[in-house]
């Protein structure tokens, strides 16, 4: 069993988010990198499946210098490899989705998972792109899977329900909160983590699909306004605002 | 000059913060109240590996650097003090037979230790032999192949399941008639005698040791007859970059706590950090918080490099120990109130930090082997 695991960089849900000159981009001063959360459970699901009955996990994520931090987390938890493609992060997950592909496309994954969606972007795209350019099966939003010979088993959380999904290996699974618990390196594995192989490849530079035209913070909250009076007044004076000028009632 | 912790320090540091917030920090106010110790606690922190970072794979350890170990032990301490003194047990009771044990004894003492699978504990102090640590009244004598050993212990750290316990071999010889032993607590004659009730590390466990005709095989003898007292000094000389660590953990702790209340606590109609008599302080604080992780990390620099840490060491303990219990003290004076009530986490800082002005040499024994440095 070999398995992809592709990773990405987000920042921290603490942020204070601030965009940057170009009215495009994240201003990267305070930013505080994480591995994003449902990326952590499919590296989760790719160990379990490791010490279950063996396999080999390669960790894999397209972007910059300051990835190299993640994947080295990657390594310490438990892959075997990682890899690097290089390649600027412009928010396209064709792009990413390509240069996953070109990196997967016949090194014999059986099994290749990703987050269900790249916290902050929310896209859900790269994973959904990638099994349809490798030409795999796929299921998204997983919340429990389960392999058998050349075959898979996922559930995902469906209008009230739950929906199970069949299909045969090799596949691409989409992960989501809930499949597992992800864990946290252990001491050996941070310190042997400098022993296993991080592998750099330029990425290929593809046209981007999308481009992003511009990021804006949401409006700022008005401020509150304080009703005067004594408890009739005041709720005579907001049934008033609330007719007249939030226009609820 | 390099003030950069490597990569693997800072992975190290970020582990061991979140097992801390993870695993210890909701139950540290209950354990304190109920002075208990929690060993499937330690079991669980103890799977990481903390314990055993500085050590070789071949003893089971994990082969990192010395200054991770003192900085997961700052970050463990920064949520729960009482718990770095069962992590740290391994080393008091790792660093002797690590550095003067045959190979048989690392593999079958050592290793339990540096895997967390057994906590360790060092016997020196006695009623009548605290500061003057060599006024041992606990014997060992050889009969045939055992040696049995008579005496009682107290203030000893943890409810350990390896001992290494100090006794007079030889009394003519003096300093140089102490010898020590690996003890099992299982070994017949061995007891935990009364348990103390302290001021703060409540959820450490202290207790005396009574020691009545213990037999010990003559394999259990660590090193040479009657070099004890030199294990002992190296070993506390190691000791105090920890128990500076761990005091320097507490400062911190105290510290972000008084900033963040300061910010959200208001008084005549402002926070009262807005207060310059407030601000001061937590600028204060702050200044000796990191003069203090800088002696501390140096220590533990000098020794990984194999250089003499004995001074540095000394000087450590006793600044950041120091100036823990004054930021804890003054942390409590910013919480005002609610900083003495044990509902807020200061107060807790303030009866942790005071221990490590005391143990591992109080300040007093440190001064005098820093003035010994000096004036050699
Ligand atoms: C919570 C806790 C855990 C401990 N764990 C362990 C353990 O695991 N193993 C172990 O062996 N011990 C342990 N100890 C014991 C500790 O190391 C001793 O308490 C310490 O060495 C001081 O000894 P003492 O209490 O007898 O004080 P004393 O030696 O009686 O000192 C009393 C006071 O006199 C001062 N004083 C003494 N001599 C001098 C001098 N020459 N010049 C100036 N001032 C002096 C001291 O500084 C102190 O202020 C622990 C203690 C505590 C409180």
């Amino acid at each position: 069993m070999k398995i992809l695991v592709a990773l990405k960089q987000v920042p921290d849900t603490e942020t204070k988010i601030k965009v940057a000159a170009d009215g495009r981009s994240l201003d990267p001063i305070d930013v505080k990198w994480i591995t994003n959360p449902y990326d952590e459970n499919a590296m989760e699901e790719a160990l379990r499946i490791k010490e279950a009955q063996g396999a080999e996990v390669v960790a894999v994520s397209v972007g910059g210098e300051r990835t190299r931090e993640m994947l080295r987390n990657a390594l310490a938890l438990g892959a075997d490899s990682a890899v690097l493609i290089r390649a600027l992060e412009t928010g396209d997950p064709l792009s990413v989705a390509r240069h996953l592909a070109a990196y997967a496309q016949g090194k014999g994954f059986d099994l290749l998972l990703l987050g269900h969606m790249g916290f902050g972007g929310d896209n859900g795209a790269v994973g959904p792109m990638l099994a349809e350019l490798l030409g795999l099966a796929q299921a998204t939003v997983v919340t429990r899977l389960e392999l058998g010979e050349g075959c898979f088993r996922a559930e995902r959380e469906a209008e009230g329900g739950t929906e199970v999904i069949e299909g045969s290996l090799p596949a691409v699974i989409t992960t989501q909160r809930g499949l597992n618990e992800p864990r946290y390196p252990t001491l050996k594995g941070i310190i042997g983590a400098k022993k296993k192989p991080l592998e750099e490849l330029e990425g290929t530079a593809t046209e981007a699909a999308i481009s992003i035209s511009a990021i804006a913070l949401p409006p700022a909250r008005p401020e509150g306004r304080k009703l005067e009076g004594n408890a009739a007044a005041q709720a005579a004076a907001l049934l008033q605002l609330l007719r007249e000028e939030a226009k609820v009632i | 000059m390099q003030f950069e912790l490597s990569e693997e320090n800072k992975m190290i540091q970020k582990l061991a913060r979140q097992v801390a917030e993870t695993y210890i920090a909701p139950s540290v106010q209950e354990r304190d109240e109920e002075e208990r110790f929690d060993r499937a606690l330690f079991d669980k922190v103890a799977s990481y590996g903390f314990q055993g970072i500085h050590y070789q794979d071949q003893y089971g350890g994990s082969g990192g650097d010395y200054l991770s170990y003192i900085i997961a032990t700052e970050e463990i301490a920064r949520v729960d003090v009482s718990l770095c003194i069962a992590i740290g047990g391994g080393g008091l009771g790792g660093f002797p037979i690590h550095s003067y044990g045959t190979e048989e004894q690392k593999q079958k003492y050592l290793r339990p230790l540096v895997e967390g699978t057994a906590l360790g504990g060092f016997a020196l102090t006695e009623p009548g032999a605290g500061s003057d640590a060599s006024a041992q009244q606990t014997t060992a004598v050889l009969e045939g192949d055992q040696w049995v050993i008579n005496g009682s212990k107290c203030f000893i750290s943890n409810y350990a399941d390896i001992y290494l316990v100090i006794a007079v071999t030889d009394r003519s010889k003096g300093l140089k008639g102490l010898s020590c032993f690996i003890v099992e607590k299982d070994t017949p004659g061995f007891t935990m005698g009364k348990k103390e009730h302290k001021m703060g590390l409540r959820s450490a466990v202290t207790t005396e040791i009574i020691l009545q005709d213990v037999r010990v095989p003559k394999a259990n003898l660590l090193g040479k007859e009657g070099e004890a007292f030199k294990y002992c000094m190296q070993t506390l000389d190691v000791g105090r970059i920890g128990c500076a660590a761990q005091a320097l953990g507490i400062a911190q702790a105290a510290l972000e706590h008084s900033i963040k209340y300061a910010k959200e606590r208001c008084q005549f109609g402002k926070p009262i950090a807005a207060n310059q008599g407030v601000s001061f302080m937590l600028a204060d604080m702050a200044t000796k918080v990191e003069a203090a992780r800088l002696l501390t990390y140096q220590a533990a620099w000098l020794k990984q490099n194999g250089r003499p840490y004995g001074k540095q060491a000394a000087m450590a303990k006793k600044f950041t120990t120091d100036i823990a219990m004054e930021v804890t003290t003054d942390a409590v004076q910013i919480f005002g109130g609610y900083g003495y009530s044990r509902e807020y986490p200061v107060e807790k800082l303030m009866r942790d930090a005071k221990v490590h002005q005391i143990f591992e040499g109080t300040n007093q024994i440190q001064r005098i082997v820093i003035a010994g440095n000096l004036l050699k």
